[in-house]
């Protein structure tokens, strides 16, 4: 099985990066490609921009870790497992790692790619947002 | 009114495919006039050797570790510079028809500009993208694209689904199910790639892309000028041209290429040679990148194969060759010609049964680096016809063109006009040809560094997956032009390797940073 991984440094505290990436209903809002997530129990459906659906299986959603993980239920992908794991680097910034392990390997790259760009736009959104904290004082 | 400028670029043909390079095998006869006319170039030389980063060379007059696409599957910026969008804002009409692949093809999230401009049916980028910027995309006011085939969102398998629904399944696919280079053998010898393809030759898409070049021409005022780069995906694999054409080229009459050693323990010989993973490709224990079939064993290539990849290989260079014809001859009804640049080339070669290989990779040699390259000026400029030996880069494209237009120079171009001659080559520095290679495939990295000067190419190895950064190629291309001798560790050349790479190190183009990521496999 084949193993991509991207990683971000969010100028954002975890707890905060946490509330947008332990969603699973939010996802099409920073991934840049997804249109829609419908959220049915442990099954997401994501629709891409290409109208393309595919069903996941929501396999993680733990608070304490900050991990988010779920599994790509399509045909033409015989195994994978996406990971998001949200660390909190103590001096008010997280990193975000999204990992991607999955067969065919060829698939990965593909979606591996994709993960890329939503750290990217999940990084953007979150910092152009102003602090919670910045928010309370005005 | 100036100049106009037709630009036809083929995907992954080789020098010797054109009978006015020597090649015997297809009839070229459109573009051996143009040559004939014009300019010919002998040592024209890629950037790359595979599409997305050379075809952002061809666009962007930069090397790769400029603009930044170190290999394929990384996109290009949709904001990277583009001799396109200068002669847009100069006044040029300007369309691309055919083969862009500045982006990734694989794009199930539609994340891609030009695949979702395919899907739209936009001619160009005309509002605010998905990725803010505004069009026209990379300066072309019309774009309609086409691949190698029937699948995927792009404008060729539109019209094929909407007015030939039943031909999609006559392609080949280039791609099997692992979404891996296919592998599955077809034809009379079961060759990687082969297809024996009933498609009428009305629907190939070499013949689309002509047609829908001669559509846009016609759509142009007479007074217009206009950049037209008319890019064939042929006779890149798979080798799957029309059925009704296999009488052109009788696979069983083609004799096998000089660069492929009949004996096994000869091409054996030669490739141990070379750096070790050119044995380890051939002996099917490493695969270093995505552009060939993953599945696939060179040391299983047959005498018999490699001629039937070579007859359709040629028939579809034929095919080419006919479908330029037409559009000259639209050129020549609307008036024009006394006054159309035509640049024919490639994006890269092929090695075609070279050392008993096929496909592409990290192999700078003659097969993948050694192209086409034809300047007929426009008449009214009185260029005299000339023969070029000296090297010259698909960098210098760009600057071309911008020169054809009466542009200023871009300071960021990082090639020169092409020279008219040997002598205005020899006035103006082009003394050295660059060429990069950086792959990471699943753990797998290789890291190349070529130049071609004087007669020699010399490739350095920077550290990877299975190399430590010592080693090497050097060939004297005079004495040895199938780089069947590796002499980098010979001590008798060690002053000539050492003066090659200090040039080499000398004039590495400045890097894109960041880096930009892979995001896709192609």
């Amino acid at each position: 099985m084949a193993t991509v991984r991207r990683e971000v440094i969010i100028d954002r505290n975890a707890d905060d990066v946490w509330r947008r990436v332990g969603d699973p209903a939010a996802i099409h809002e920073w991934f840049p490609g997804m249109v829609a997530s419908d959220v049915d129990g442990t099954r997401r459906t994501i629709t891409t921009a290409t109208g393309l659906p595919m069903p996941e299986e929501i396999v993680t959603i733990d608070p304490v870790a900050r991990r988010f993980q779920y599994r790509l239920d399509v045909p033409i992908v015989r195994d994978h497992l996406g990971t998001i794991d949200v660390f909190d680097l103590g001096d008010g910034r997280s990193l975000v790692a999204y990992a991607t392990d999955c067969e065919p390997p060829a698939m990965a790259l593909i979606i591996g790619g994709a993960t890329g760009a939503a750290l990217v736009e999940l990084r953007r959104q979150l910092e152009s947002e102003p602090r919670p904290h910045d928010a309370r004082s005005a | 009114m100036g100049r106009k400028i037709l630009f036809v670029t083929t995907d992954q043909q080789r020098y010797d495919t054109l009978g006015c390079n020597g090649g015997a095998l297809a009839r070229t006869p459109v573009v051996d006039g143009l040559a004939a006319d014009g300019i010919r170039y002998e040592r024209a030389v890629p950037q790359s050797v595979v599409c997305m980063p050379s075809r952002s060379t061809i666009l962007t007059g930069q090397y790769p570790s400029t603009h930044g696409v170190w290999m394929n599957g990384v996109p290009l910026p949709v904001d990277a510079p583009s001799v396109a969008a200068e002669l847009q804002r100069s006044g040029y009409r300007t369309a691309l028809i055919g083969k862009a692949h500045f982006e990734p093809f694989m794009d199930p999230f539609g994340r891609f500009t030009e695949n979702m401009l395919a899907r739209s049916g936009e001619p160009t980028a005309t509002r605010a993208w998905a990725d803010g910027s505004v069009g026209p995309h990379r300066g072309f006011d019309h774009l309609e694209f086409a691949t190698h085939g029937a699948a995927g969102m792009l404008h060729y398998a539109q019209w094929l689904a909407r007015e030939h629904p039943e031909a999609i399944g006559m392609y080949y696919s280039a791609i099997d199910a692992s979404f891996n280079v296919n592998a599955a053998g077809g034809g009379a010898t079961g060759a990687p790639q082969v297809h024996d393809n009933p498609v009428l030759r009305d629907w190939y898409h070499t013949e689309w892309v002509a047609d829908r070049t001669i559509d846009w021409l016609d759509s142009l005022a007479a007074d217009d000028d206009w950049f037209c780069w008319m890019s064939f995906p042929d006779p890149h694999h798979p080798w799957d041209p029309p059925a009704s054409e296999l009488g052109r080229v009788d696979w069983r009459d083609v004799p096998l290429p000089a660069g492929y050693p009949v004996y096994r323990s000869e091409r054996e010989r030669i490739l141990d040679d070379k750096p070790r993973h050119w044995r380890m490709w051939y002996d099917g224990t490493l695969v270093s990148n995505y552009e060939a079939p993953r599945d696939w064993v060179p040391a299983t290539l047959t005498d018999d194969q490699v001629r039937e990849v070579n007859a359709r290989n040629a028939i579809e260079c034929e095919l080419i060759d006919e479908a330029l014809g037409r559009v000259v001859a639209a050129i020549e009804r609307r008036g024009w010609t006394d006054d159309v640049d035509i640049v024919f080339t490639t994006d890269h070669g092929e090695l075609q049964g070279d050392f008993g290989l096929l496909f592409k990779g990290p192999y700078h040699v003659d097969g993948l680096m050694r192209l086409p390259l034809v300047w007929r000026p426009a008449p009214s400029a009185n260029v005299a016809p000339a023969v070029v030996t000296a090297p010259v880069g698909l960098v210098d494209l760009a600057p071309t063109f911008g020169a054809i237009a009466g542009l200023e120079p871009c300071a960021w171009m990082q090639g020169k006009p092409l020279p008219l001659d040997d002598a205005d080559a020899a006035r103006r520095g082009f003394e050295r040809a660059l060429t990069e290679w950086d792959s990471e495939l699943f753990g797998v990295a290789v890291y190349l560094r070529t130049i071609t000067r004087d007669g020699w190419v010399c490739t350095a190895y920077r550290p990877g997956h299975v190399h430590d950064g010592t080693e090497g190629e050097l060939y004297d291309l005079g004495e040895d032009p199938l780089q069947q001798r590796n002499l980098w560790d010979e001590p008798s050349h060690a002053g000539r390797r050492a003066d090659l790479l200090a040039d080499l190190w000398d004039h590495q183009p400045r890097r894109h940073e960041p880096r930009l990521a892979l995001e896709a496999p192609v």
